[in-house]
């Protein structure tokens, strides 16, 4: 769902930062002095024109309503992101754009 | 900037402080308060320009730079997004009978709450962006949203946002009803109250800029236009009223009722001595 | 999906075993991943024990590697970090929060011209000096340290 991932992007010259913020509520909890994750964003995926080009395992220990930020040398206006993310409760979200 | 090592502290020196205006006997005049106000805060912080008092503790002038390099920096892709998205898409969502919010507000609600709060002069209630909202929802059948957060909370920070960069415009207190929600407002701000005999204006007036602890005072002087706000803290958006009652509760005074008329009139107050200031909501706070 | 063959780094392989497969032309650093999220270390509460699992070591090299974040965070919940490297061939940049109930904070790999760099916004349990370690191909590591003070706040924690 792209709804669950804001993005923009900015390419100066040859290397492009992606910057996103996914919808998700990291959650942990701590009893008796334990803390425990309880749902949270396992990893982010990045492709660049079909190609994996950054990965991110995450913990709980990342904040709320995430942010993320990464650049790729070599990226032109046209290139197509896509990202991806998945949970520790099995749910996923993705979004794909146009660098411009 | 001195540091303040415990609320006491605070206390004790505010006690010695004399009250910005005599509360009994004379005429409301808030043109004169509210240049007082603004004359004061320009003699406290000198290096901050009038439009950056919308940052509170972050404007120019006030915060410490790595506090203002973290909050440009949760600024550039804010968490609130998602809640200002959501509070747009419910705006836009039409009521059972078909209606939408558009329909309660002048200009559809679009570009008009920097206009609030403001008094109707028929009940002599204040009339806040949320109050508002409520009054839209039961005029056409729905039940009243639930106060401080959720639903309201996206749905006025959509309405904020919309107003981004506008000058705070509230009309200037003149009939019996204004200058008497401004008196009040006035009056609750300046009163000391609970446990620690503690006032609003004693931090935010004349211990803003100071720290206390790892935090700086935010000014009166735009401390109502970031919001409502997301706080870290809370980990989502709140109103002006979520905040108020957090701070009774800090300084350990009875907090009133969401939305009460004490709440109401303070807010009424605070907003209109923000006058001209550049709307600027939701922010991030910690 | 690659066309040309693909080893999946596992985070238990040696340096040794690394140059083995780079040596073998098995292992293009660029294209190599653990695609798996890496459950054991994140579950860890050895600081030593998690580096070697991630990096395959449990000390760094100081040096050619930034880690920016606050002096003073605002709120403990929410600290900007950003991590990276000025070398080439850096396979990934991991944080580590040695006082968090976690020490793994998350790691990052960088492949097909992405560079050795990443921001993003972390918890921080308490006062502590976290730490950026850059791995490179051969399995060399890099790492920087930042002390960042987390306090209660003033008007209200």
């Amino acid at each position: 769902m792209s709804n669950t991932i804001r993005t923009r992007a900015m390419l100066n010259g040859d290397i492009a930062k992606i910057m996103a913020l996914i919808n998700h509520p990291m959650s942990l909890k701590i009893v008796n002095g334990k803390t425990i994750p309880l749902n949270f964003i396992e990893q982010v995926k990045a492709e660049i024109n079909g190609k994996q080009v950054f990965l991110a395992d995450w913990s709980a220990a990342i904040s709320k309503n995430p942010f993320l930020a990464f650049k790729v040398k070599g990226a032109k206006a046209g290139d197509s992101v896509k990202l991806s993310w998945n949970d520790n409760k099995g749910k996923s979200g993705s979004t794909e754009f146009k660098i411009s | 900037m001195k540091t303040i090592r415990s609320i006491s502290a605070v206390v004790a020196t505010s006690l010695m402080l004399i009250p910005m205006v005599s509360l009994a006997g004379s005429q409301p005049n808030p043109e004169q308060d509210l240049k007082a106000f603004r004359q004061y805060f320009e003699q406290r912080f000198p290096n901050t320009p009038f439009k950056d008092f919308s940052n509170g503790s972050f404007a120019k002038g006030i915060g410490s730079p790595g506090a203002i390099s973290q909050w440009q920096s949760m600024e550039e892709f804010p968490p609130y997004d998602f809640a200002v998205a959501k509070g747009k898409k419910l705006f836009n969502t039409p009521f059972p009978n078909g209606k939408t919010y558009a329909s309660c507000f002048p200009h559809g609600g679009i570009g008009i709450a920097q206009n609030y709060p403001y008094v109707n002069n028929k009940t002599g209630q204040v009339v806040t962006i949320e109050t508002a909202i409520n009054a839209c929802r039961e005029k056409n059948g729905l039940k009243p949203l639930p106060w401080l957060k959720g639903d309201l909370a996206d749905i006025s920070a959509y309405m904020f946002s919309t107003s981004d960069g506008k000058a705070v415009n509230v009309k200037t207190p003149s009939t019996p009803a204004e200058l008497k929600a401004y008196e009040t407002g006035k009056k609750i701000f300046y009163t000391r109250r609970g446990k620690l005999d503690m006032s609003c204006a004693g931090c935010h007036t004349y211990h803003s800029g100071q720290r206390l602890r790892a935090q700086t005072i935010s000014p009166t002087l735009g401390l109502v236009v970031s919001f409502p706000a997301y706080r870290a803290k809370w980990g989502a958006l709140g109103t002006i009223d979520r905040r108020f009652i957090g701070c009774n509760k800090n300084t350990q005074a009875k907090p009133f009722k969401p939305q009460s008329t004490e709440y109401r009139d303070l807010q009424y107050f605070l907003t209109y001595m923000s006058n001209g200031l550049p709307i600027n909501a939701p922010q991030w706070r910690p | 999906m690659e066309q040309t063959r693909r080893v999946f780094l596992k985070r238990s392989l040696t340096a040794s075993a690394i140059g083995a497969a780079v040596g073998a032309g098995l292992l293009n650093p660029r294209s190599a991943f653990a695609d798996a999220w890496p459950e054991k270390a994140f579950m860890s509460t050895n600081y030593k024990e998690v580096m070697k699992m991630i990096d395959g070591a449990d000390t760094a090299e100081s040096g050619h590697v930034t880690i920016q974040a606050p002096d003073i965070a605002e709120n403990g919940a929410v600290v900007p970090v950003t991590m990276s490297s000025d070398l080439d061939n850096v396979v990934s940049l991991t944080l580590y929060t040695p006082q968090n109930p976690f020490p793994l904070n998350s790691t990052y790999e960088f492949s097909h011209g992405a560079l050795p760099y990443a921001s993003f916004r972390i918890k921080l349990a308490k006062t502590m000096p976290i730490t950026a370690v850059a791995r490179t191909a051969d399995g060399k590591l890099y790492s920087a340290t930042k002390q960042v003070k987390v306090t209660i706040g003033g008007c209200g924690g």
